[in-house]
């Protein structure tokens, strides 16, 4: 059969055939749909499942870990140690492991879709692409909250029930404990947000872990080799430290207020939130 | 949402005066054609004709340097369940590899708020039961192509555009796709198929669009393009008074070869104008045969001039646009 023969017949045949039923489908794209995609498509990876195990293994143990070595080493400890002991900090101290998991899986979130070209069904599908990225903020950070939450009580309660060995232990009633503890869990979550956004804006899986560690863990200690006077006045903006205020009970010299310090951090992921939303809107997938 | 559809052309999807530039790259130029609703339209071009590019311009991916592409009359992004109206394969696949096919494909409908039991229908369809559960990661080519079907038919669209349906597919892929695609077009869907092998749309389209480095070439139904390049074809002509004939067309100026015994092959005259003459000079014709030329063989004269790399260029051009894999030229069929 030639080629023009066969096309005749498939235009026949299209001719002849009634249009198919259409089906009763009348969902259309919303904010909530969208929302149960991104949640299937969190939980549907293996290393969402293994990354948010190993923040909650950190979150958890290590705290444990440092109060029960404490408490071994106790009589070794100088008395200045004892003396300024931090049963709280000590405690939530899996954090700073913690925090480096959250913010990885935050950048996969959005990394893992450019590297393999999900993206491009993922907004062909939501075709005003920012509900996706919403959607990922707010699954990614109820997740990271709740599972932290947990993990950080957990460890508090753990680690507060080792330290009555040698009664340096406090209770959730101490007057900086819950703000410490909960305060711990949200520097951790706005951490998350910020790698969304840093992972949308870069793309590339590698370059945005890398400047999240830069911005987070490097460039504390570039300031810290600064003359003194500069590095005091610009330590307390750095992102670390003004999003860690909260996760101390007791702040150090030359940082900001808790609170303040982290509504600078939140104020910086805003910032970085705009320039992805504007990016994402406006470049080619 | 309210949507705004403006009768914009007569097509399902309508280009108009399409530019895209990448950089200094001009890989689509002031395009304008229409897809027309209930038939198979093939978007036909050599590798690095802009093709994709198009197709990325059609879904809202990318955005036009200039011009404006509308889907049902509505510019894709301001579509309100896109899935449902319309379904894109595209070639390199998007998806996640660490997922597996039912959740890439549950997660998609999720958006649209598409039930499980149309998830669960399309895998069926393009047959990935068994291997639903597995991760897309171990998936072969052909798997991936049919996952990237059924994400395309997951709203039950009545356009479908496939980038590529049979690229790197063995035969049995190939006969696949051509099947489906017959199927879909059985069903009415609007289908827009982008292939750079002729022999490919030989066996669905209706309609044409020839494009080669991102301009148009050909807007036409498949009939009228063969016509049009066997014009100029050579006609057979049979004959017990084959040397007579011979000697009596060759007066006119016309270039005729001798093949067998009896048999001419006779350029630059009709079938037509043959047999007048013959009946003039009192020969006997047994055979009139107009020498058709091949799908394939218009498509290269078509686009000869416009093929972006050949071959002596294609290695050191090869990051150009068109990804990896579609270097591999088949014998056409």
């Amino acid at each position: 059969m030639s080629a023009t023969e066969t096309s005749a017949l498939a235009a026949s045949a299209t001719a002849a055939a009634p249009p198919p039923p259409r089906r009763a489908f009348t969902g259309r794209v919303t904010q909530g749909n969208v929302l149960r995609s991104e949640w299937t498509k969190l939980w549907s990876l293996r290393s969402t499942r293994w990354s948010l195990l190993f923040a909650v293994v950190a979150m958890a143990g290590l705290g444990v870990l440092i109060a029960a070595v404490s408490m071994n080493r106790w009589s070794h400890l100088s008395p200045h140690e004892q003396a300024t002991f931090d049963s709280i900090d000590r405690s939530l101290g899996g954090y700073h492991l913690a925090q480096l998991a959250i913010g990885v899986l935050g950048v996969l979130v959005i990394s893992g879709e450019y590297s393999t070209g999900m993206i491009r069904s993922s907004l062909m599908a939501v075709p005003r692409r920012l509900p996706v990225l919403w959607a990922k903020i707010a699954v990614f950070a109820s997740v990271t909250f709740v599972s932290m939450l947990a993990s950080a009580f957990v460890a508090f309660f753990a680690a507060q029930a080792i330290l009555t060995e040698h009664h340096v232990n406090v209770t959730l009633g101490h007057p900086h404990a819950l703000r410490t503890l909960v305060g711990t869990v949200l520097f951790m979550t706005v951490t998350g947000v910020l790698c969304v956004a840093l992972g949308t804006i870069i793309r590339s899986t590698a370059g945005a872990i890398a400047t999240f560690a830069g911005l987070l863990f490097v460039l504390p200690g570039i300031v810290d080799i600064l003359p003194s006077e500069i590095g005091n006045s610009i330590n307390p903006y750095l992102p670390s430290n003004a999003g860690g205020a909260i996760a101390k009970a007791v702040p150090d010299a030359h940082t900001l207020s808790p609170w303040g310090g982290f509504a600078l951090y939140c104020a910086y992921t805003v910032v970085l939130l705009a320039i992805a939303a504007y990016l994402l809107v406006r470049r080619d997938a | 949402m309210v949507e705004h559809r403006t009768p914009y052309g007569d097509g399902v999807i309508d280009v108009r005066g399409v530019s895209k530039r990448y950089g200094e790259k001009v890989a689509v130029d002031d395009l304008t054609f229409s897809v027309a609703p209930g038939v198979v339209t093939g978007f036909l071009g050599p590798n690095g004709a802009g093709k994709s590019t198009t197709m990325r311009l059609i879904l809202g991916l990318d955005a036009p340097t200039s011009g404006t592409v509308r889907v049902n009359g509505c510019a894709y992004r301001d579509l309100s369940a896109p899935l449902h109206e319309i379904g894109a394969m595209l070639e390199a696949h998007a998806i996640h590899t660490g997922r597996s096919a039912y959740n890439h494909l549950l997660a998609l409908a999720q958006t649209h708020g598409i039930p499980r039991s149309r998830v669960e229908e399309v895998i069926e369809l393009v047959g990935l039961r068994e291997v639903a559960r597995k991760r897309v990661g171990s998936f072969s080519l052909g798997m991936g192509q049919r996952l990237g079907v059924a994400a395309a038919l997951l709203g039950d669209p009545a356009t479908v555009i496939l980038d590529e349906p049979a690229n790197g597919l063995d035969p049995e892929g190939i006969h696949w796709i051509r099947n489906l695609l017959k199927n879909l077009a059985a069903e009415g869907r609007t289908v827009f198929l982008s292939s750079h092998l002729m022999s490919e749309m030989a066996q669905t389209a209706d309609h044409l669009i020839v494009i080669g480095r991102g301009r148009l070439i050909a807007d036409t139904s498949v009939a009228e393009f063969v016509r049009r390049a066997s014009s100029d074809a050579n006609v057979r002509v049979r004959s017990p008074r084959a040397p007579e004939l011979r000697e009596t067309l060759i007066r006119r100026e016309v270039a005729v070869h001798g093949i067998d015994e009896g048999l001419l092959e006779v350029g630059g005259l009709s079938g037509e104008q043959i047999g007048e003459i013959a009946l003039a000079a009192g020969i006997v014709i047994s055979e009139l045969t107009p020498q058709r030329v091949s799908l394939e063989e218009a498509f290269m004269s078509l686009t000869g001039e416009s093929v972006e790399y050949h071959a002596s260029a294609a290695v050191a051009e090869e990051q150009e646009s068109e990804p990896q894999g579609r270097e591999n030229v088949r014998a056409p069929a």
